[in-house]
């Protein structure tokens, strides 16, 4: 089966071994992490995880059951490119002297949407956010000025589906929380 | 301290860590632990005295022999096992055990020591990183470093451990945690939002899985351990009768079905029965409750049950589809499931499925089993020994095993039945688990007789815990079956090595004089004559007993599916 990029991203509980616990899961069927983002998410107390790995269809679903099984974990989400809206960001550190010479500097605001942060005499460091595609195309093109740092961040999504973590949560509390109410609404 | 902490006379009511922990325990219904002390753990241990009344500690001889004692503990009473054991080596030497009991889905509460908060992390003496190490085999592990975080990490530890598929879990506690004073409170724990055990069942699915069984002419039941964890025997045979369903079982799944059953297909797998495997071809629908197709069930995937739909009713969603692909899964509790299942299902007796699985049985009567519990001549075999004290117990016995060949014996020749409880190592196959097992076993009181096949090679791995039967008294009936080789790798050299026996062969002491050694009594039997009576005298003894029987050097456990081969590809004869 042809191996495809996914997204995975995941809500788990703020507990300290989680990560290690996930890529476990992952090392175990050699797949490789091409990115990994984490940060807290929209809701407070929550960790999000956005990983990017190639896998199959079929592999990208077992580990994500996988995944989902710890403890730690509330929900995983698996997705392919088209399913999510994606940025990456990167920080370029050039040297002044390169990037001054002809219409670079215009070009890299006017063609590539890139930013400037900090200027002086000796280098300058532009930040651009965007595909993975576009971030190394800037590149290619700072290249001949002289590149003295560069790095860009893991991927970081979100999905184009409508229903919300904040929903999943109510809906897990109010299975497992022990309550009268008639369990209809789940079927 | 706050005016709360004073009782009415002033007086400290704070308890520490230890004596939390201890009192955690007794909370969650513990009576016995299985452990052994060492530097960091020593609060804890000075503590347990002061509840001997409540909690009894067996002292095992080695870690290993604790985590094994505390799963069968666990298998045989149904309540969480619980296990001590101190930093570093300690801890270490507890994996195997946790492993084996995670890929057999027992409950066990590992507590391990760690040194005091402020050396975690400065390869400090007996420092061992035992979250880490015990990350991919426990269902879930935590460290706790104030003696206040105990209580809610012990009742988060129980409650996962029994809930949902089940599974050990581990907490570690810092040595200045155990001797930190906290004002003690308990209340069990019953939600955790990020883990839901419980999951609402979808009476959608049901309904598809009742119409592909009624509409199936050779439906098949795979029953699991899932099936005896669940509670689950009862549904499963209402089910198996209303439906006129054949039932194989797992290793594990043995006690799941009653053996004398006409709807009992047999043992699946590699060394299972001929009829279920063959017949697995055949079937146009499988149900598989509690089970998970692990590959020693169904041989060569590519060729497994090409002609069946497949219904997977398993609790764990991450098996499902893992390594079968199914058609319909219904991931909820094996005796939910059944339940709901039942009165949606069809009376059909489908006898002419049914012959042919009778057809197969006779093959294989004949050809195995026969000469395997019937021999007239030559060495005393395997089956006839099992045979032998199934008879004798009528079944009604808790049944440990080591691994290897003889486990292979009792798993085709014990005719288990609902007064059955089989303890073995079943996804780990862990050569020294029966010993400790069966002591475990017994410690839980199970009010019929512990009975335990242990190979020669098996016993020598952990033969220290006799130290632990002696000094308990425990009273178990051990039969070592000695062939003087690692029989069930033996028997691959033979068949698949060109009989190069490469470090199979072994010189083994004289086991009647070690027992003698640990004041245990025991025999020893090399001929058919004197079996029958040996076996007796060893149910009627009192103590502990160990019987040695000298087995057949070079027999095969057959029929076998070869690696690689398909269920329907089972060798019969070699």
């Amino acid at each position: 089966m042809i191996k495809q990029e996914y997204t995975i991203s995941l809500f788990t509980e703020d507990h300290i071994g989680i990560l290690s616990r996930i890529t476990l899961i992952l090392t175990r069927r050699q797949i490789n992490i091409e990115s990994i983002t984490a940060s807290e998410s929209a809701v407070s107390g929550i960790q999000m995880l956005t990983m990017v790995v190639r896998t199959t269809p079929e592999m990208v679903n077992k580990v994500a059951r996988q995944i989902e099984k710890l403890v730690d974990v509330i929900k995983v989400f698996v997705h392919t490119s088209t399913e999510i809206i994606s940025q990456e960001i990167a920080l370029y550190k050039v040297s002044t002297k390169g990037l001054m010479s002809g219409s670079m500097i215009d070009n890299l605001v006017r063609k590539y949407h890139a930013r400037i942060l900090e200027v002086t005499p000796e280098y300058i460091v532009v930040e651009k956010s965007g595909s993975k595609n576009e971030i190394t195309d800037l590149l290619a093109f700072l290249e001949p000025c002289g590149v003295l740092q560069f790095t860009r961040s893991g991927r970081i999504a979100v999905t184009r589906q409508v229903k919300e973590l904040n929903a999943y949560l109510k809906e897990m509390d109010e299975i497992g929380r022990p309550s009268h109410e008639p369990s209809e609404i789940y079927n | 301290m706050t005016v709360k902490e004073k009782n009415m006379n002033g007086t400290d009511t704070r308890v520490s860590g230890a004596d939390a922990l201890l009192r955690c325990l007794i909370e969650e219904g513990v009576d016995t632990i299985f452990g052994y002390p060492g530097g960091t753990i020593m609060p804890v241990y000075d503590k347990l005295l002061d509840y001997s009344q409540s909690l009894r500690h067996i002292l095992t001889r080695h870690e290993q022999g604790a985590a094994h004692a505390a799963q069968a503990y666990a298998m045989v009473t149904g309540k969480p096992g619980v296990c001590f054991a101190t930093s570093g080596p300690g801890a270490t030497n507890l994996v195997t055990g946790i492993a084996n009991a995670f890929l057999d889905s027992v409950p066990v509460v590992f507590i391990t020591a760690q040194v005091v908060s402020g050396l975690i992390g400065t390869d400090a003496f007996q420092e061992t990183d035992i979250l880490g190490i015990s990350m991919p085999v426990t269902k879930w592990n935590a460290q706790v470093k104030k003696a206040e975080d105990i209580p809610s990490a012990i009742a988060r530890a129980f409650y996962i451990a029994r809930s949902g598929r089940p599974g050990p879990v581990l907490v570690d506690i810092a040595k200045d945690a155990q001797v930190e004073k906290l004002s003690y409170s308990y209340s069990k724990c019953t939600y955790i939002r990020s883990y839901n055990p419980v999951i609402p069942l979808h009476m959608r699915d049901v309904e598809s899985a009742a119409v592909m069984i009624n509409h199936a002419e050779k439906p098949l039941i795979l029953a699991g351990h899932g099936v005896t964890i669940s509670g689950a025997t009862e549904e499963l045979k209402a089910l198996a009768v209303k439906g006129g369903i054949p039932v194989a079982v797992t290793l594990l799944g043995l006690p799941a079905f009653p053996q004398g059953h006409r709807l009992y297909a047999g043992l699946l797998g590699m060394h299972g029965n001929y009829a279920p495997n063959m017949l697995t071809n055949s079937a146009d629908l499988i149900i598989a409750v509690g089970m998970r197709f692990d590959d020693r069930v169904t041989g060569n995937i590519k060729k497994y049950a090409p002609d069946a739909r497949i219904i997977h009713i398993e609790i764990d969603k991450a098996e499902i589809n893992k390594n079968v692909q199914v058609d319909l899964e219904i991931n909820n509790d094996a005796r939910e499931v059944l339940t709901a299942l039942l009165p949606l299902v069809r009376e059909k007796s489908r006898e002419n499925w049914i012959r042919e699985f009778r057809i197969l049985d006779r093959i294989e009567y004949e050809k195995v089993i026969r000469p395997e519990t019937e021999p007239e001549e030559g060495d005393i075999r395997m089956g006839e020994v099992v045979s032998l004290v199934s008879e004798l117990t009528g079944g009604n016995a808790v049944v440990v095993t080591d691994v290897g060949q003889h486990q292979m014996a009792v798993a085709r020749y014990y005719r288990f039945n609902e007064k059955s409880t089989l303890v073995t190592s079943g996804g780990m196959g862990t050569m020294g688990f029966g010993l400790p097992a069966c002591l475990g076993a017994a410690c839980g009181n199970p009010g019929k007789p512990v009975v335990s096949f242990i190979g020669d090679g098996g016993f020598q791995m952990t033969l220290q815990e006799l130290g632990t039967l002696m000094q308990y008294r425990i009273p178990v009936k051990i039969l070592i079956l000695n062939n003087g080789f690692l029989g069930m790798v033996r028997q691959w050299q033979e068949m698949f090595f060109n009989r190069r026996y490469a470090s199979t062969e072994m010189v083994n002491p004289d086991f009647v004089a070690i027992a003698g050694a640990y004041g245990i009594a025991a025999q020893r039997v090399s001929r058919r004559e004197e079996l029958r009576d040996a076996v007796k005298k060893m149910l009627e003894a009192e103590g502990p007993y160990i019987l040695e029987t000298a087995i057949s050097r070079e027999a095969n456990i057959l029929p076998m599916v070869e690696p690689g081969a398909s269920v329907s590809e089972v060798t019969l004869t070699y």
